[in-house]
């Protein structure tokens, strides 16, 4: 077992570099293809697609008598496009919505499929051999004549997708707007249909025609959580389909008999489940990382408010706190609060002597902003949306932690610079 | 051609698990959800697998469980994702089917030794197999797709003021208090059952065929969900028993003779409704 993985990292064996080369391929093609199957939200009919070749391979095999792959893969093309226009002519003239024009194109012709297999299986014609590897996919078949078919059309579909780049781009986000601007947008969406097609129908080598949907679209999703941008999705979207196809290679070098397919859409899904928990910005923990910040904020500005609220209640003459006058004035969990307050502490907008909270001199300066939005919001919201005063203060209970000093210094001038609230309290000056 | 008992039980089988399909399936279908039915089809392969491990036998209440959950789960992590993580619809269920999938496939063919299922069995099934699996004389398949068509049309009979306007008008439904999101979670445990069941017959592929097929034949020509029900039930019959002796005229696998004549239905049916029914 050992020296099988030596062989195959080191590229010893020339099959192994055969079958990695066309695994990585048909994994960089998928994906950047797949980018624009994500973009313009059709993962379902891509999958449609993939299971429709299977008739289309069947077919040829049974014309042309032996496995040739131009001829297999033509034939995969045809029949995956006839399902295509199939579903959208059924859409289009209302006859099931998509979703179920989608699913019974592709039970339908997985069906059609299943039955030229076993036919073909029950004849006996000993050609046939290892047609149903197209099935769940087989790396290790990957011969230099596939290779050569493989490497061919990756040329040329990138080739293509380089070439009409920016109208993939616009007809992947507003076809409208592509229109109007005069790009040839049902030019475009054929000719974007004919690279899908053509990529599940080299990918079948690999992955199989169930699980070829997962090459098209997981590293596609996979990409787009750590970019905004296009061009930048498409590099890392085939940077993953790569990684996958190099497991694929690896699975069917070290273990002859399993499926490839399943072990590359696994691989393609822990990148993805990787992407999802942990990429900046747009990942679950980040996610999650500003949610809590956002809630600490909003707790530790209502714990400064309420110092100001009793400092204000006794007249000024009040500045050391203990935890109850806190709680009495605000139902506050204990726990939370004095999480809070050891916050403020640390941040030096809280003094505590002796079991008795007081604010410090920076720490009043930001109650007093955190009140004064409180109350221009109000304010706003009775004047503009003529809202009764005893109707204001929740929704200003949420805005206040999220005004910015420009809208405050907005609402402020929009308002009048103004010294009471609703409840005729006073709206505290503008801190420095 | 000599029609003998053996047939008759796979054609009794086969009916019967395309039954099960209609009942779910054409809610599937009024819902938007045809590839919910796609993405639970292949994810109940894990759960099955793993039942069939547990339990050592094709039988039984834990397998039924086991896929179930499984369909289950299928659905709860597509929400999730939507929800939490705001994948796109499609993109989520693609994810989480493919996925689970390969799970199974891979747990299929690392056991395959020790439990009596092999990749072809998951991809199209084998009801030809049906007959050689008998309980008191009757094959084991037509008593429980038998049992579980039943047990629907119980659910269909008590739940169907629920799953009716949940299906049509969920806004109205929450409204005057149905628990919208329990009839769904309802709803995909049905399609997760009729699943289980019709995956040995049919494997993982075909069995959309059967959810969506006759639903969306039915739907041309009924704009009431009783006689979808009826209209459906009766494409699903004409279907099996016209795949049926396609299979056996071909000598290819019945489940994908089914499909591809369910396919053929819908064709002529779209040309009746084009030329005779013209509105």
């Amino acid at each position: 077992m050992a020296s099988d993985y030596t062989a195959f990292f080191l590229l010893q064996d020339p099959n192994v570099r055969l079958v990695l080369a066309g695994t990585i391929l048909i994994g960089i093609i998928a994906a950047i293809t797949g980018c624009f199957t994500f973009l313009r939200k059709r993962a379902l009919a891509g999958d449609a697609i993939s299971h429709s070749v299977l008739p289309g391979v069947c077919l040829a095999f049974l014309f042309y008598g032996e496995k040739n792959p131009l001829v297999l893969m033509s034939g995969a093309i045809a029949s995956g496009l006839l399902s295509l226009v199939l579903m959208e002519a059924v859409t289009r003239a209302r006859l099931a919505r998509p979703d179920t024009a989608i699913a019974l194109m592709l039970s339908v012709f997985f069906g059609a499929g299943i039955v030229l297999l076993t036919a073909i299986q029950h004849q006996g014609n000993a050609a046939q051999a290892g047609l149903d590897k197209f099935l769940l996919g087989k790396a290790a078949s990957i011969t230099r004549e596939d290779l050569q078919l493989i490497g061919l059309s990756a040329c040329i579909i990138v080739g293509l997708i380089a070439v009409f780049f920016r109208g993939f781009y616009l007809i992947s986000f507003d076809e409208d707007f592509a229109f109007s601007i005069g790009f040839r947008v049902k030019f475009l969406q054929f000719l974007l249909s004919v690279i899908t097609v053509w990529t599940i129908a080299i990918g079948i080598q690999s992955t199989g025609v169930v699980l070829m949907a997962a090459l098209l679209v997981t590293p596609a999703l996979s990409a787009r959580m750590w970019t905004d941008s296009v061009v930048r999705m498409v590099f890392i979207a085939g940077f993953f389909g790569a990684l996958s196809g190099y497991v694929g290679a690896f699975i069917s070098y070290t273990a002859p008999a399993l499926p490839t397919g399943p072990w590359i859409v696994v691989s393609a899904t822990l990148l993805a489940g990787i992407s999802l928990a942990f990429a900046p910005g747009k990942g679950l923990v980040s996610r999650w990382a500003v949610h809590q910040k956002n809630r600490r904020k909003s707790t530790d500005e209502n714990i400064l408010k309420l110092f100001y609220q009793l400092i204000e209640k006794s007249g000024g003459a009040q500045h050391g706190l203990l935890e109850e006058d806190l709680i009495n004035q605000r139902s506050f969990n204990l726990q939370t609060l004095r999480t809070g307050l050891k916050r403020l502490i640390r941040k030096g907008l809280v003094v505590q002597l002796a079991g008795v909270y007081s604010l410090s001199e920076a720490g009043m300066s930001a109650a007093t902003r955190v009140v004064r939005l409180h109350r221009l919001w109000e304010l706003y919201l009775q004047r503009y949306l003529h809202l009764e005063p005893d109707h204001v203060h929740d929704d200003a209970e949420a805005i206040e932690h999220v005004i910015t000093p420009e809208i405050e210094q907005m609402l402020a001038e929009e308002l009048g610079y103004p010294d009471k609230d609703p409840h005729q309290t006073n709206i505290p000056p503008e801190t420095l | 051609m000599s029609f003998q008992v053996n047939d008759w039980w796979i054609l009794l089988t086969t009916c019967a698990v395309s039954l099960c399909c209609v009942i779910p399936g054409t809610f599937l279908v009024l819902r938007r959800m045809a590839m919910y039915g796609d993405a639970i089809s292949h994810a109940v392969l894990p759960g099955l697998v793993a039942a069939y491990l547990i339990s050592g036998t094709k039988a039984g209440p834990g397998l039924l469980a086991g896929a179930a959950s499984s369909g289950l789960l299928v659905t709860i992590l597509i929400e999730f994702l939507q929800k939490k993580v705001k994948v796109q619809h499609d993109a989520a269920i693609g994810l989480v089917y493919t996925f689970l999938f390969a799970v199974g496939v891979i747990m299929v063919s690392q056991f395959a030794g020790m439990a009596d299922i092999d990749q072809d069995c998951v991809l199209f099934g084998e009801i030809a197999f049906v007959p050689f699996d008998l309980i008191a004389g009757i094959p084991r398949q037509l008593l429980i797709s038998t049992g579980l068509l039943l047990l629907l049309l119980l659910a269909l009979w008590a739940g169907y003021r629920g799953l009716y306007l949940s299906t049509f008008d969920p806004g109205f439904a929450a409204a005057i208090g149905i628990q919208v999101i329990a009839w769904h979670y309802l709803l995909m445990a049905m399609v997760s059952l009729s699943t289980v069941i019709a995956f040995e017959s049919v494997g993982a592929v075909l069995v959309i065929a059967f959810l969506v097929g006759p639903p969306a034949t039915a739907a041309l020509f009924s704009k009431r969900l009783p006689g979808m029900f009826l209209l459906g039930s009766l494409f699903a019959i004409v279907s099996s028993v016209a795949g049926y002796f396609l299979a056996m005229a071909l000598d290819a696998n019945v489940g994908g003779c089914v499909s591809l004549v369910i396919g053929v239905v819908f064709g002529i049916s779209v040309l009746i409704r084009k030329y005779l029914f013209r509105e």
